[in-house]
């Protein structure tokens, strides 16, 4: 890793929901400020700047990365992913998205993107998880709206959706 | 990424009603998307500035003075304020009650609690505004301070004002019936003692507030946050020295919950916006984790004498309260309305004609208090609750006998408290039987008993409340005595509002001053407007912003007491059914039928007996601003109707102090079984079963999502929360991972049973639901608790460890020949001690002539900057220090005293810096070794508080043991070889330094 000025201003490049995005920032500047101040993403939340909340969860390469914790400079490069990019296409809402939407699984909306995050993560390499697994994922998440349960029906229906497609899928291929 | 999409739902209009389906709610598209527009996703104004704030690391001192010469200097930096400057500016915020008491949102020359802000730092960026806040030098001369409620009332208690006299801002007694009688002939007194503590429901999002002051218009245009009640515009207003048209007070379109939190921006808003006037631009400020934690709002703490005059058969006779309630360092408006919320419904859920109560409302040096979900109802349903179950143990009944046996009975209702609440409907009797049926708790009884059988621990508890929602604005007033009540004028009611208005294509768009925080109220007005104009709810726009400089809004505005679908969707439905009715005429002169016969549905007014004679409702909707001279004559228009609703039930306190605190009481009635792990004290829930009677459902899943959320929060507060303060003051609870909140590995899944009996007094018969939970679930699992132990004395948090000292009992005594370190420490003492020793390779009197030298103690101290002789025994220092994620920079001064050369030394000294401060005493040996050397022992006591207590409490210990085996080891490397034994394993202090950043 190049060796930055503290007080200087850096160029930062990485792909940001598959698309090429360019900015400066100081090293320490936080990736979740550079996202939403810099880029105007500003989907991804900061709840809590110390990595327990979870709101600000963003993919980084395909790991799950608090963006409170990491900084703008570190992700040079990288292939990031963030709320935004969840939706198969504008004005459409995921799998996971919309089953969010019919157990009511957000209230006011701030941990949302984070937990969709996660979940998003998870159901892809997990596709038949338990509860107890998913509660487990979710205790890296804060949500003072929904008490969690519409949260675990949404991801257990989303999975159980998304688990059938794929067999669909599967048989199509045989 | 990228799964395959859902299938859009596409929303037809249906004959059978909107209102009571679960649809998914409108708002809910953007906020999964990222489009959520919270306060700082929106952008501001070219220019805008970003404030930060310093903050007291003290509980309570003298501010000797402040240099912000160096922070003016800093880059970026457009302006510092201090109290003063403040002061010049703004007029002290109002006090709740009538005192000689000034509540300023800056301290002026004394700080109360920690994290009451000191000063303000204003610059291009946030970076460089809190790196200026290093730059300030603030010097304080600490004073004692007073933390425990009934410690504060204790003769020669440290003063938190001048003006409270024993720190006691009001101090009031109530009667009513006859309870000195009702006393005197009882049976039985039956009596509990409760300490409450201190939570919050710590919203995700954070306060914001972007303010600018327009010099020429002389007014402010505010962006904040805020949730009401907008009764605060006026304190706002006041204490910015403008009338209300001069402060325009807007709220984003989103926001990250709130739970009451949010009212508590208000001080904020005043400070920005004066920062904002200085600077002369846009100054932007959202407050972070540590910030609003510590110093953002609290629900109160209670200290709460309760006693019941009982009969044999376990019939309540008369309450007796005694209330003591901590409203922090300040009384900041609308307290203290946190203790008169519950006021006419402090007799709960039960037939209770007699009743005594003295209300004391105190100050500590503590955060000042304010809104939180349930606001009241935790701390009156923990006393009262935990009585009727110590009533059942004491009278060996069964406690939910002792429930059925004082609800107001059947039949009863509208039921007028002996405090004065008209509960405005219900039937309890059923709901205690449906929710007991519906919930199993016969099966629930048999877990026990099979449990206990097998020696495990488990227990039942119950709680039986009502959950009042649409707050009266004249409760409060009830603090004042009559005749300060009739020199101040009369308060009442409650002025909700709506404006439903259609445009030029007849699209209905509504505006409610409802200003929600993620419950939904877009969707539900949406169903209700469907309902009556027949069309779609995806068809109308609602919007809940507030400017107040543009929409219709009252003191009552806002998003509070459980008030929306009672109060606001109602006064929707009023202001709907009045454009209805103008349409219908309008539409019978086009169908040319009689009005009575006109209706609405699937997107047409069609006559109802005749639904082929229709017209589309678009094209009579739009009649009113295309061709007004066709309408009937007196219909007026159809283009926007604004209506103010405010019930008459809610009425001032009378001159007997009886007040109808809320227009609608709930019913609630939950209970639980428990399970304790007998050897780690974790509570766990076998079965949460919460009933509900909230009227009207007008939306079943936002609900059922209220009352999850409530449980969620009610189970935090009973198990995990509490904002920990140390007895000097000191903040221990400043990050999520020292404030536990449950997550969704702790939380269960509540069993919920409904029942709906509709309020005679709201428009839609609905009630609020929104805190009940948080009133009823503390209470409920402690009483479970309580029966699992066969325990009177049960204080929340049931943490672990507390739970398991009330298993264990006292530690027993160590076995003999074990010799256990004495400990002085009291409870809470967050004292570090510690010892070590060093070997050093050179003379006593070499290491002695170090030890008193300036350049040796600068290049051996961790961090040191530089080291300054005051005299032979008295050094200055400047270090650098990180402990946890906190680095900062600290003055030190050191005293050598007990100077035995070249043997042994103490030093003495203390810390002070942006981060915290601390004290401490180490005594330092040297002994001689065999063939040279020296051997160095030392052992130390210290003290630390501020920032860096509430944030790395948990690291202090050992960073401290680092620190200083630190500045030992670089003493011995500078004296020339040896090393240091300082009983940490030297791999473990080299992770440890590494993982802290220890020094430099």
């Amino acid at each position: 890793m190049p060796r930055l000025t503290a007080t200087q201003r850096h160029s930062v490049r990485f792909r940001l929901n598959g698309h090429p995005v360019e900015g400066s920032a100081e090293p320490r500047m936080q990736l979740a400020d550079f996202l939403r101040h810099e880029l105007g993403a500003t989907g991804t939340h900061v709840g809590c700047e110390h990595g327990v909340c979870g709101a600000c969860t963003v993919l980084v390469d395909g790991m799950l990365t608090r963006s409170c914790l990491t900084l703008a400079v570190q992700v040079d490069g990288c292939d990031v992913r963030t709320v935004e990019g969840l939706a198969p296409e504008r004005g459409r809402l995921s799998v996971l998205q919309a089953a969010f939407r019919r157990h009511h699984g957000l209230q006011c909306g701030f941990c949302t993107p984070g937990v969709l995050m996660s979940l998003d993560r998870y159901l892809s390499t997990n596709p038949n998880p338990t509860e107890d697994q998913l509660r487990e994922l979710l205790s890296g998440h804060l949500c003072r709206c929904t008490g969690y349960t519409p949260i675990i029906r949404a991801a257990m229906e989303a999975a159980a959706t998304l688990a059938s497609s794929t067999r669909q899928e599967d048989s199509t291929h045989v | 990424m990228g799964h395959p999409a859902a299938t859009p739902s596409s929303a037809t209009a249906q004959d059978s009603a909107w209102i009571g389906r679960s649809m998914e709610r409108v708002e809910d598209a953007a906020l999964l998307s990222g489009n959520g527009r919270f306060i700082d996703d929106l952008g501001v104004r070219p220019g805008t500035l970003y404030a930060a704030i310093l903050r007291s690391p003290h509980a309570h001192a003298d501010i000797l003075s402040i240099d912000t010469m160096a922070a003016k200097a800093a880059p970026g930096v457009a302006a510092v304020l201090v109290g003063a400057d403040v002061k010049a500016l703004t007029a002290s915020l109002v006090v709740g009650v009538k005192a000689p008491v000034e509540c300023w949102p800056i301290a002026m020359d004394r700080v109360r609690y920690v994290g009451e802000p000191v000063a303000v730092v204003v610059a291009s960026d946030r970076y460089k505004a809190e790196d200026a806040l290093d730059l300030i030098d603030v010097r304080y001369a600490p004073r004692p301070s007073v933390i425990d409620p009934l410690a504060a009332i204790t003769p020669g208690a440290p003063l938190v004002h001048d003006g409270f006299p024993n720190n006691v801002a009001s101090d009031r007694h109530f009667s009513y019936g006859d309870p000195e009688g009702a006393f005197a002939s009882a049976a039985h007194r039956i009596a509990i003692d409760i300490n409450y503590p201190r939570n919050s429901c710590t919203p995700i999002e954070t306060y914001g507030v972007i303010a600018e002051y327009n010099v020429n218009d002389g007014a402010y245009d505010i962006l904040a946050n805020f949730q009401g009640p907008f009764s605060i515009h006026a304190v706002i207003s006041r204490a910015l020295k403008l009338p209300g048209n001069r402060v325009r007070l807007r709220t984003p379109p989103d926001s990250g919950g709130s739970f009451g939190v949010k009212q508590g921006v208000f001080p904020y808003i005043v400070l920005i916006a004066a920062a904002a006037r200085v600077a002369g631009r846009p100054v932007k400020w959202i407050e972070d984790r540590l910030e609003h934690l510590c110093a953002s709002n609290s629900a109160t703490n209670r200290a709460t004498t309760l006693s019941a005059a009982v009969d044999a058969t376990g019939k309540i006779l008369a309450l007796d309260w005694d209330q003591v309630e901590d409203c922090g360092a300040h009384l900041r408006a609308p307290e203290p309305a946190t203790l008169y919320r519950m006021h006419g419904n402090l007799t709960g859920a039960y037939d209770i004609r007699h009743m005594r109560v003295r209300n004391r409302v105190i100050v500590t040096n503590k955060t000042p208090t304010g809104l939180n979900r349930g606001f009241g109802g935790p701390q009156v349903y923990f006393a009262l609750e935990r009585l009727m179950q110590c009533i059942a143990v004491e009278l060996d009944f069964d406690p939910l006998d002792v429930i059925q046996r004082n609800v107001v009975p059947s039949g009863a209702f509208p039921y007028r408290t002996a405090p004065g609440a008209l509960l405005d409907s219900g039937d309890y009797v059923k709901a205690l039987e449906l929710g007991a049926s519906s919930g199993g708790l016969e099966e629930l009884k048999a877990r026990r008993a099979a449990a206990r059988a097998e020696g495990r621990i488990y227990g039942i508890g119950y709680a039986a409340i009502v959950e009042p929602s649409v707050s009266n604005m004249g409760y409060l007033s009830t603090v004042l005595t009559l005749a300060e009540r009739r020199k101040a004028g009369p308060k009442n009611g409650a002025q909700a509002t709506a404006t439903v208005s259609i445009d030029p294509v007849g699209a209905v768009s509504v505006h409610i001053s409802s200003v929600p925080q993620g419950q939904g109220h877009r969707t539900v007005v949406a169903q209700v407007i469907a309902d009556i104009f027949g069309v779609v709810p995806q068809d109308v726009r609602v919007n809940t912003e507030v400017d107040t400089a543009k929409d219709a809004w009252s003191i009552a505005s806002g998003n509070y007491s459980s008030r929306f679908a009672a109060a606001v969707a109602g006064t929707v439905k009023i202001a709907a059914d009045r454009i209805a009715a103008r349409l219908k005429r309008i539409a019978a002169s086009h169908l040319n039928v009689e009005a009575d016969d006109v209706t609405f549905s699937n997107g047409k007014v069609h006559s109802q007996s005749n639904p082929d004679n229709a017209m589309p409702f678009a094209r009579v909707a739009a009649l009113s601003h295309w061709s007004p001279g066709s309408l009937p004559d007196d219909v007026g228009h159809t283009i926007r109707e604004t209506v103010f609703w405010t019930p008459p039930e809610l009425a001032a306190p009378d001159d007997a102090d009886r007040i109808n605190s809320s227009l609608c009481y709930g019913f609630i009635f939950d209970y639980c079984g428990v399970e304790i792990d007998r050897v780690t004290g974790e509570v766990r829930i076998d079965r949460y079963v919460t009933t509900h009677d909230c009227g009207t459902i007008l939306h079943p899943g936002m609900v059922d999502g209220q009352i999850r959320g409530g449980f969620g929060q009610g189970f935090g507060a009973a198990l995990l929360e509490e904002f920990a303060y140390a007895p000097d003051g000191s903040f221990l609870a400043g990050t999520f991972a020292d404030y536990l909140v449950p997550t969704a590995t702790e939380i269960p899944n509540p069993v919920i049973v409904h029942m709906q009996t509709p309020s005679p007094f709201t428009p839609l018969g609905a009630k609020g639901v929104g805190e009940g939970n948080c009133m009823s679930t503390p209470v409920c699992i402690a009483n479970a608790v309580a029966d699992a132990l066969g325990e009177k004395n049960i204080t929340l948090p049931l943490v672990p460890a507390r739970v398991r000292a009330l298993i264990a009992g006292d530690e027993p005594p160590a076995p003999a020949g074990v010799t256990t370190q004495p400990r002085s420490r009291k409870p809470g003492d967050r004292g570090l001690q510690g010892e070590g020793s060093a070997e050093v390779g050179a003379s006593p009197q070499a290491v002695w002539d170090m030890l008193l030298d300036p350049n040796t103690l600068q290049a051996v101290i961790p961090g040191c900057h530089s080291v300054e002789k005051v005299s032979d025994t008295h050094f200055r220092a400047e270090v650098t220090l990180g402990i946890g994620p906190v680095k900062g920079k600290y003055r030190a001064e050191v005293k050598l005293s007990d100077l035995d050369p070249p043997h042994a030394v103490t030093l003495s000294g203390s810390a002070d810096g942006a981060l915290g401060h601390g004290a401490g005493e180490g005594r330092i040996t040297l002994v001689p070794r065999e063939g040279g050397g020296t051997t160095l022992t030392y052992k130390y006591d210290a003290e630390i508080g501020g920032k860096v207590a509430s944030i790395g409490g948990r690291l202090l210990d050992g960073a401290t043991r680092v620190i200083i085996g630190q500045f030992f080891s670089a003493l011995a490397h500078r004296a020339g070889g040896g090393g240091a034994a300082d009983g940490a394993a030297s791999g473990l202090r080299a992770w440890l330094r590494a993982l802290f950043g220890g020094a430099r």
